[in-house]
């Protein structure tokens, strides 16, 4: 039986709350969706499928949520995906903001990350909080939706793929049952049980060297940035990362000596020397701490090749395991979570095909394969692994003091959001090589500022939307007609006019002022009549130089492959 | 670039490596190429000159 550990964990600034585990009925209902663990991007994909009035249950093997601040940081992408999951504004309220950060060598600072904020960022290209908050709002949220179950201390133990779904047998601390789903999501983290039980492995590459990283509390009165330290005295060839955190809670992340065990690194005297020379390296000799959490971790960068296999969907840590460097752990989680979401929902509903899953996959893998790209190159030159990329790795740094063209070397790109443009869900045939501005087919959608407080995204909803640049009294008869046509099926498409000087547009089920044009300029809408097809994933699916049914239609049939069946 | 200049460059390389400690030499051509790399601004001549370099080693 399933004895998961039921003492708090313990926590300088964070009261863990343990929570009952479920127990077995004497009958389980058959689900529509388990999700296999209640992290950040299983509860994400929880509350998104909500939207759609898509039940879930989501099992957990722990009773408490995640230990130690782990994934900190979190993209405006990120933020992006949460706000539609309903908890962005509370990360931003306790979150701390950033978006520069700082290398340094040799006691210079050799190069400044400037990540691009302005007036139509509604958040920070960064923000900074420890995980347990983040799940925390999460939990709060999908209790408050009624439509996901968390059961915790229910330990996934066996799978059986059937035509029709999945049979999973799960253990709790009164015994095992079997629960029955139409679809099992694994976001069980980098050692998924899900994956091991379908025998699945990762492919990629692994990184010489593990890291420490250890959270302390202390007060610094040092700017919210990032700070890397390369080759510092205290720990000659390596590089030492700092991240400001809520609560007066700094990260310290560094990698070990070779050849030396982690338990090694862990033990108290060993850190706090390491960190006691660090500390005093940047000028704080003799400053006073207290450790709050401590862990060693390796640099991998694997992918699952495919991540839907029958009935069972991969996503976040699960389906791709990737290097901390550029916050692209959890950051990529939640793109899988918003692409997943709909996609399921749809699938559920019966509004598409089985392909629109199989897109998933290939739009997610391939997004992950560009990250593994790019991060290997962040963590080659974190921890160069020959003597080749060592001397060039030390010839950047040495020129870096002098010379400015070196900077971008420092490899400080970050998660950001992939563009499908290879995606099948894109129309081909539009209008796309017209446009001189604005995202391209496969790209999220970008944010403008409309008002005070007020921006394009905050009117985002669950649906498809046809952005329609406007200045007509009312949109074309025959979109209409096309909209309630869909919506007779259940599929939900929503028709959203942006109007430079009407306050509104007949026919569209929100009209939004632009007078001063920001937004038809930033969308590159130079004439009356230019139409984006977006993907409930705020990402385009098709876009024309004008607003026409019959051409409209069919990249709406391509999107979700099954209209043209039942049309 | 003339003879004079090019026997210029070949003492002034052999001098410079000859300067630096034993252990940087290394670092110091790294250093040197990137800069030259930098200087000549085309890609395409400085992966040719590398592939150039390796020959006949």
């Amino acid at each position: 039986m399933h004895q998961p550990n039921d003492e708090p964990r313990k926590s300088v600034y964070y009261r863990y709350q343990v929570f009952p585990p479920y127990l077995p009925r004497e009958t389980e209902a058959r689900q529509k969706v388990v999700i296999v663990g209640a992290g950040p991007v299983g509860m994400t994909l929880a509350l998104l499928l909500a939207r759609y009035r898509v039940p879930s249950v989501i099992l957990d093997s722990e009773v408490q949520v995640s230990e130690g601040s782990r994934a900190i940081v979190y993209t405006r992408r990120s933020m992006e995906i949460l706000q539609q999951a309903g908890v962005a504004r509370r990360i931003a309220e306790i979150g701390l903001p950033w978006r520069f950060g700082n290398s340094y060598y040799r006691g210079q600072r050799v190069f400044r990350m400037e990540a691009p904020h302005d007036e139509d960022s509604r958040f920070y290209p960064m923000i900074n909080l420890q995980q347990q908050y983040l799940e925390e709002f999460l939990l709060d949220e999908v209790c408050r939706s009624g439509l996901v179950e968390v059961r915790w201390g229910n330990r996934l133990i066996g799978l059986s793929q059937r035509d029709d779904g999945v049979e999973a047998r799960i253990d709790t601390p009164l015994g095992e049952y079997t629960l029955s789903t139409d679809w099992l999501v694994a976001a069980d983290g980098a050692r998924s049980s899900v994956r091991s039980l379908l025998g699945l492995s990762l492919v990629g590459d692994s990184y010489a060297g593990r890291f420490v990283i250890a959270d302390i509390k202390i007060d610094l009165d040092l700017p919210t940035e990032r700070l890397a330290f390369f080759d510092p005295e205290w720990n000659p060839c390596n590089t030492v990362l700092m991240h400001r955190q809520p609560f007066g809670i700094w990260r310290i992340d560094f990698r070990l000596p070779e050849g030396e065990e982690p338990q090694e690194a862990l033990r108290f005297e060993i850190l706090k020397a390491r960190i006691d020379a660090h500390l005093e390296m940047i000028g704080y000799e003799g400053k006073s701490w207290e450790l709050d959490w401590c862990s060693v971790y390796s640099a991998r960068a694997l992918t699952l090749e495919n991540y839907v296999h029958g009935h069972v969907v991969f996503a976040g840590d699960a389906a791709h395991v990737l290097p901390i460097f550029g916050v692209r752990g959890a950051n990529t989680g939640f793109q899988d979570a918003f692409d997943l979401a709909w996609k399921l929902a749809f699938t559920l509903h019966g509004w598409s095909g089985r392909s629109l899953l199989a897109s998933y996959s290939e739009e997610r893998v391939g997004a992950a394969k560009e990250i593994i790209e790019e991060a290997g190159r962040s963590t080659r030159f974190m921890t160069p692994p020959t003597t080749g990329h060592r001397t060039m790795r030390d010839a950047v740094l040495s020129l870096s003091i002098e010379n400015g063209f070196v900077g971008p070397l420092f490899h400080w790109r970050t998660s950001r959001p992939h563009v499908y443009a290879r995606s099948r869900l894109n129309a081909r045939d539009d209008d796309q090589a017209l446009f001189l501005e604005g995202p391209v087919d496969g790209a999220p959608i970008p944010n403008v500022k409309l008002g005070l407080d007020d921006f394009l995204l905050d009117h985002w909803d669950e649906s498809i939307h046809l952005l329609v640049f406007t200045e007509h009294e009312a949109l074309p008869a025959d979109v209409t007609t096309l909209q309630q046509r869909l919506r007779a099926r259940g599929v939900p498409l929503r028709l959203l006019a942006i109007s430079l000087g009407r306050r509104r547009v007949e026919g569209a089920d929100l009209t939004l002022p632009d007078p001063e044009g920001r937004c038809w300029r930033k969308y590159g809408a130079s004439a009356d009549g230019a139409t984006y097809l977006v993907r409930p994933d705020q990402h385009v699916a098709a876009r024309w130089g004008n607003c026409t049914a019959h051409r409209i239609a069919p990249a709406l049939e391509r999107l979700v492959n099954r209209l043209g069946e039942s049309a | 670039m003339n003879v004079a200049d090019l026997e210029r460059i070949y003492d002034l390389l052999a001098d410079t490596i000859d300067a630096v400690p034993e252990d940087k030499v290394r670092l110091f051509l790294a250093k040197f190429a990137l800069l030259a790399a930098h200087a000549l601004d085309d890609a395409r001549q400085v992966t040719a000159l590398i592939e150039n370099a390796r020959t006949d080693l």
